[in-house]
């Protein structure tokens, strides 16, 4: 990440806490590298990611004349050690080696966790592989290019085998990435046994015990199965065993419309299958923006064989056997009666996803967990039952559930290693973007329009929305991709980004200009000198930024990214 | 390229882009309104160009409602999609143009009523101006095989209950279907979206409407087969449903019961014909091309033979020999058309037939490649067949069964006997139209030319 910088120094020392006057970096302030000079304003709030440059520049170079992997000078087994080796484990661990911390992750099950091997790894691969089939298949489009495609096909097991390929594949890729760097991967289930102590293995006499300065549980999710809901792995299943494919049902129904829900309903209409949604909430795809909602149900639900029922729960759903086809009860969300039965070829449970948090032992240093998530405050530090922070503890990823989404939970890792090599760190939770890979994809970051209103109206400020079509994009309309739309929430009084909403062709990988202006604090009025590629569908948020009406001027060249 | 984004924001009340506003207001305040009270909300021109648009969605649902200024509809325009906004206050009494229709500019696509007593006026008012909906389709008398044909589902619905697939349902929506009144043919009895593509007498899928020629022999005997009949189950037996081709195919062979049929066969001496296909082969000819050339030339000397008997009371004589030739691929059979055999010389006939016969394998062939047959041609000969009878296709007046081409022992006049090349021909014809005398007099012809190929090549 960052160039190594050499200097010499009269004496090696460990981390400085005073100010180091002798030493000059090109161009870093005062206030950069010394944390404690003034408590009051840097040290605390460090919102961009600027300063944390900054700071991990100067201890690079001291974590250089440590050694990684150095004896502790404080008497523990390791300076850190992570329980559970996903991707805010590894995310975790990979920047502790990188400040020289002698770093230990256990695993008890496979390395990478859900996001490897149960989650967004096998997910995209089904999802390229349905993109792809959705394309072939859309007679009307093909033509519309002057293309003629035979009927296309696909081999049910080859499929699975692509997504089960690359999840080993990238499970081999983050187990040599640690062992390269020195993190010793421990094998076994990790139990807190008192502050800074815990023991690992297979829960039996033949666990050892271990010391650690700081401890960081990243234990993850697990798919939530509400009550009634009989889950027998092959007619009733969760995203668990959805990813394998092991078979493609004529007729599934799939209970929740999350993102989860709405993924694997493009995987199996482009595979073939009809969907009906299960919702409890009034209307499908709850959680995203509402005119980002309706636009994607206009495009992502009405034109495929999928139908829904909202403001309903399943309360039972039991198996296929006997010749008899998966039955769903579905009873109304509020009266809780009785509404119709469903009788389908498979159900697919996407409720939500429940923390994996039992058997850590927390309850050994006073922790107890709120509906099984491990209560934290926003530096990611554990909060036992008396309210008090408890030191040297940290919970990050799904398992405290913040944000549960992979990148969050690795974004948190990054934090917590460098609150604990000493740059107090707080993350913006808000910069963090969210996507969902459907065709077309949606992505987010920041507040949605109800949000942002409900924030202007308690802090009293105006909120406006800007708004363009993929229509008047020249790539998307080569690609005869013109379906999509992207939508900026901001503050017209001084230019603050508050939220960024985007529906179609690569929205995935288009919000980051937006995620990156918000974690640098960049205001409207400055992007919008950007320049971006001609033809590119980039051009889409640059149309966003450009067409803002801020009352304020720019204040500085785009070059420098203002402070915050 | 030219961009459009909308910026509105909170505090102001007057938003941008309306290019909508001045159509609307001057329309609707001009056009005397047959009731003073029932406003129509017309598709406004989102452009200069635009001619007409589609409903991308309604935001207010009937019965809503509505201010002065509130976005009502949004319509998709060449450039994007924009809110059309209500000029004023009322209730929505009725929506005129659905989600997904589209209408001229200018059209009403809602009707808005000013006080609740006016909505039930304005629903007659867009019942009666909305174009008429074709009637729902149930039972319809189209030539579709009983639905008694059905093969019994295998476990019933519980009875009573209905279940529907989603594309089902929306097919069923779509096409103005009753789908509680479809018995589902679909595992465990639920109505698949083939049922109710059936019910609106929608052929499936275009290469299943086809009419097969060489169909498996069957027996003479046209018993309609008894619906529920009860056959013994033999165990370890597979039952494969049929694809909508071969569905397509079943009905066709059923329908074909109903037409009076009798078949007259004929041996032609197929040595000269052989000769010239050795000549004519290096240049792309086939034995099939020449056969169906010197089949058009003979229905061109026998009009009555390339005639129809669509309704049972009447001849109708085509003007051009089409001639389809039945092909069999591995999962069907499909009969692509030679139109205008006569006119063709034989290369083109054949380059022609090349082409179709590409089609139909990569299964693209349009429905006028397939249906526009007047004349079937059927060869199985290459497996050895001597001979055959063929299934009249609905919607013709004969088939040409042709056997292969062996050689025989015939005797001549004389009393000698020689070995030529022989090949049985059996042609089945439908005798509403179709006379023996008739028929006998078109195979005459066929064999004359067949035997003396020189002609087939001009």
């Amino acid at each position: 990440m960052q160039s190594a910088i050499s200097i010499s120094l009269s004496s090696p020392s460990p981390i400085p806490r005073s100010c180091p006057r002798s030493l000059r970096f090109c161009g870093l302030r005062k206030e950069a590298f010394c944390p404690d000079a003034s408590p009051g304003a840097t040290s605390l709030r460090l919102t961009t990611l600027n300063l944390r440059y900054q700071h991990s520049n100067l201890n690079a170079v001291f974590a250089a004349l440590k050694g990684n992997g150095a004896a502790s000078s404080n008497g523990f087994d390791y300076d850190l050690v992570i329980i559970g080796a996903g991707v805010g484990g590894h995310g975790a661990a990979l920047h502790a080696v990188e400040k020289g911390l002698k770093t230990a992750i256990i695993e008890g099950d496979v390395v990478g966790g859900t996001c490897v091997n149960r989650g967004c790894v096998p997910s995209k691969a089904l999802l390229a592989v349905s993109g792809r089939m959705r394309d072939l298949q859309n007679e009307q489009h093909m033509k519309s290019f002057g293309l003629q495609v035979a009927a296309a096909g696909y081999d049910r097991q080859k499929v699975a085998d692509h997504a089960n390929n690359l999840a080993s594949k990238i499970r081999g890729n983050l187990t040599n990435s640690m062992k390269a760097l020195g993190v010793d991967i421990l094998t076994g289930f990790g139990t807190i046994l008192g502050p800074q102590k815990l023991k690992f293995g297979k829960g039996d006499s033949g666990d050892k015990i271990i010391t650690a300065k700081d401890i960081i549980v990243a234990t993850g999710s697990v798919p939530l199965v509400p009550k009634g809901i009989e889950v027998d792995g092959k007619t009733v299943i969760t995203s668990d065993h959805a990813l394998k494919l092991e078979f493609v049902p004529q007729w599934i129904a799939i209970v929740g419309s999350g993102y989860i829900g709405l993924e694997f309903s493009d995987v199996y209409t482009a595979l073939g299958s009809e969907v009906t949604f299960v919702e409890a909430l009034d209307q499908i795809m709850p959680g995203f923006d509402p005119e980002i909602g309706k636009l994607a149900q206009r495009v992502l639900v009405n034109p495929r064989k999928i139908d829904s029922y909202t403001g309903v729960f399943a309360s039972k759903i039991t198996p296929a056997k006997d010749g008899k086809p998966v039955q769903i009860e579905l009873i109304d969300a509020k009266t809780k009666e009785p509404k119709e039965t469903l009788e389908v070829d498979a159900a697919l449970i996407a409720t939500g996803r429940a923390p994996f948090t039992k058997g850590l032992g927390l309850e050994n240093i006073n922790v107890q967990t709120q509906r099984g998530f491990v209560p934290v405050d926003e530096r990611m530090r554990v909060i036992d039952t008396n309210g008090k922070l408890v030191p040297h503890l940290y919970c990050i990823g799904d398992a405290n559930g913040k944000m549960m989404l992979a990148h969050a939970a690795s974004a948190q890792g990054i934090s917590v290693v460098e609150q604990v090599t000493g740059n107090d760190h707080v993350l913006n939770h808000l910069s963090i973007p969210a996507a969902c890979f459907t065709h077309p994809e949606i992505s987010m970051v920041g507040l949605t329009e109800p949000q942002a209103r409900e924030r202007a109206e308690k802090e009293g400020f105006e909120v406006s929305i800007a708004k363009t079509s993929f229509k008047a994009n020249t790539k998307a309309l080569a690609e005869n991709e013109g379906e999509g739309m992207a939508k900026l929430i901001y503050r017209p009084d001084n230019g603050e980004i508050l939220g960024v909403h985007i529906f179609g062709l690569h929205a995935a990988d288009l919000i980051h200009e937006a995620s990156n202006a918000i974690a640098m604090g960049t205001r409207i009025q400055d992007i919008k000198f950007a320049v971006h590629a001609h033809p590119t569908l980039s051009e889409v948020l640059d149309e966003l930024f450009k067409s803002a009406k801020v009352k304020l001027s720019a204040s500085k060249t785009v070059a420098e990214p203002v402070p915050v | 390229m030219a961009s459009l984004s909308f910026s509105s924001s909170v505090s102001s009340s007057t938003p941008f882009l309306r290019p909508s506003a001045f159509l609307l207001s001057s329309r609707s305040a001009r056009l005397p309104l047959v009731r003073a009270k029932i406003r129509e909300i017309f598709m406004p021109a989102l452009s200069s160009t635009m001619t007409e648009g589609k409903i991308v969605s309604w935001v207010k649902s009937e019965g809503d409602v509505l201010s002065k200024g509130e976005p009502v509809v949004v319509v998709e325009s060449d450039k994007a999609d924009m809110d059309v906004e209500t000029f004023y206050d009322g209730i929505l009494a009725a929506i005129v143009v659905n989600e997904g229709e589209t209408a001229p500019v200018g059209a009403a696509i809602g009707l808005l009523a000013e006080t609740e007593a006016e909505i039930a006026e304005a629903r007659a008012k867009a019942a009666a101006q909305s174009p008429a909906a074709p009637p729902p389709v149930v039972e319809e008398p189209a030539p579709v095989a009983p639905k008694a044909e059905a093969p019994a589902p295998v476990a019933a619905a519980t009875p009573g209950k209905l279940v529907a697939t989603p594309f089902a349902k929306k097919l069923a929506k779509q096409h103005k279907v009753d789908i509680s009144k479809l018995v589902g043919t679909g595992p465990f009895g639920r109505v698949t979206p083939e049922d109710v593509e059936k019910a609106a007498g929608i052929a499936p899928a275009p290469k299943a409407n086809v009419s097969p020629a060489a169909a498996p022999v069957s027996p003479a005997a046209a018993s309609p087969p008894k619906t529920a009949a009860s056959y013994p189950e033999i165990p370890g037996a597979k039952v494969v449903p049929f694809t909508t081709m071969q569905a397509a195919v079943s009905r066709n062979m059923i329908e074909s019961l109903a037409v009076p049929t009798f078949r007259v066969g004929y041996p032609i001496a197929t040595d000269a014909l052989d000769a010239l296909y050795k000549k004519v082969k290096a240049k792309g000819v086939t034995m099939t091309a020449l056969l169906a050339k010197a089949a058009a030339m003979a229905l061109v000397q026998h009009p009555e033979v390339n005639a129809t008997c669509k309704d049972g009371k009447s001849f109708t004589y085509n003007s051009s020999v089409n001639i389809a030739v039945a092909v069999a691929m591995d999962d069907g059979l499909i009969t692509p058309v030679l139109q205008d055999a006569d006119k063709l010389d034989l290369y083109l006939l054949s380059k022609k037939w090349k082409e179709l016969v590409e089609k139909a394998r990569a299964k693209q062939l349009q429905p006028q490649e397939y249906n526009s047959g007047t004349f079937t041609l059927s060869n199985l000969g290459m497996f050895g067949v001597d001979r055959f009878d063929a299934i009249l296709p609905p919607g013709q007046g004969a088939i040409m069964a042709v056997g292969a081409s062996k050689p025989t022992v015939v005797a001549d006049k004389e009393g000698f006997f020689t070995v030529k090349n022989q090949m049985l021909v059996n042609v089945t014809a439908d005798h509403r139209i179709i006379y023996g005398a008739d028929l006998a007099a078109f195979l005459q012809t066929f064999a004359k030319i067949v035997q003396n190929p020189e002609s087939l090549t001009m």
